[in-house]
């Protein structure tokens, strides 16, 4: 009994160590999520059964720096889909600060842009808070691995997408793309963690 | 220069209406100070009497917008042993049609200085380690103390951080 109880403790510290107001640090493990896309189906990680990781985005329509870079998500969406690394955009505001972040307006979005990947909303704010996430755009790049006998999604790369929201076409460090070849040829990533401005998420 | 200008008016004045408007703009819009990084790195250590309070905002930024009349009326209140700078983070294409616009409009009186350098994990962790980018954001020091906020101020929430920076010089 006792036994049974120190490992109940053990998983419990393990699970709530990283919750924290901070949120994940590169290595931990990524929460996975039940949350409702622009199509009216319930998108979790586990259903995506042959990805090799995640880029998980949290976006949204409103902010400015969200909007410039909505071509750009869906170029990696593109591109890393079908190598195993899919986008999944995650819409953290609060609706009723941001109505133009509604679920309609979000759908309005993504038929209009024409995006391959889904579009979430975090509608109860309880999962952007677990990635820390604190602003839009905000990227989470996960990788798959096997723990005993559970998938989990370690937390490879955070931060921005790359190091020039005006203009693509003067990028010079795609950090997104560098952090995801990385993970596919299994080498180190060089920059695990970067900044940019952003709006900050509404409550 | 000069003579262009009073070409401009004179072309107007066969349509009254718009005579205001490029008088106007042209009087009254004082041009922006725009600068990269480097050129706004001073402003974040400057070494004079005063206690400057520097807050990253933009026109874009509701929470900034919402708490720029206290910044202004800091400014106001404690001209003689403050300095309010405000460093926009508007987008360039926004400079003329949203930012000259907002300064003129509300009249600001503090300084207005514009951060125009998108390799911004670059710079982001000099302005403060603790940033990660999301605004608003308000740098306070003087030279005895320095403080980082990552949050929103009321007046008096403001008011009462700056008392700890006078009493403390």
């Amino acid at each position: 009994m006792t036994i049974i109880y120190s490992v109940l403790i053990l998983f419990v510290t393990a699970f709530t160590t990283h919750s924290a107001d901070k949120g994940y640090d590169i290595g931990d493990i990524a929460t996975d999520f039940v949350l409702e896309d622009t199509n009216g189906n319930f998108v979790s990680l586990t259903d995506f059964r042959d990805a090799k990781g995640f880029i998980v985005v949290f976006t949204c329509n409103t902010c400015p720096y969200a909007v410039l870079y909505e071509d750009r998500i869906e170029a990696l969406n593109k591109k890393y889909a079908p190598q195993g690394y899919p986008v999944i955009a995650i819409m953290p505001n609060n609706v009723k600060t941001k109505p133009g972040d509604s679920m309609k307006s979000m759908r309005i979005r993504a038929l209009d842009k024409g995006f391959t990947f889904p579009y979430l909303m975090d509608a109860g704010q309880k999962i952007y808070p677990q990635y820390g996430a604190t602003k839009t755009p905000h990227v989470y790049v996960l990788e798959s691995a096997m723990r005993g006998c559970d998938f989990v999604n370690v937390v490879r790369y955070i931060g921005a997408i790359d190091d020039n929201y005006k203009d693509a076409t003067l990028v010079k460090t795609n950090y997104v793309e560098d952090a995801v070849n990385a993970l596919l040829k299994g080498n180190d990533i060089k920059e695990t963690k970067t900044k940019a401005i952003g709006c900050s998420i509404k409550l | 220069m000069k003579y262009l200008l009073i070409l401009s008016v004179s072309f107007f004045l066969s349509c009254k209406s718009e005579i205001k408007i490029e008088v106007k703009s042209a009087v009254m819009l004082a041009p922006l100070e725009i600068y990269d990084f480097s050129g706004i790195e001073p402003y974040l250590s400057l070494a004079g009497s005063k206690t400057y309070i520097v807050n990253f905002w933009a026109t874009w930024c509701a929470p900034c917008v919402k708490e720029l009349p206290h910044f202004e009326s800091i400014q106001e209140n404690y001209k003689e042993d403050v300095e309010v700078i405000l460093v926009s983070l508007d987008f360039p294409r926004q400079y003329e049609s949203k930012l000259k616009p907002f300064i003129e409009k509300h009249q600001l009186k503090s300084k207005v200085i514009v951060l125009d350098d998108p390799d911004m994990n670059s710079w982001i962790s000099k302005v403060d380690a603790n940033w990660d980018g999301a605004i608003p954001v308000t740098l306070i020091y003087n030279t005895s103390k320095r403080s980082f906020y990552d949050r929103s101020f009321s007046y008096n929430e403001l008011e009462s951080e700056l008392k700890t920076f006078l009493t403390n010089k």
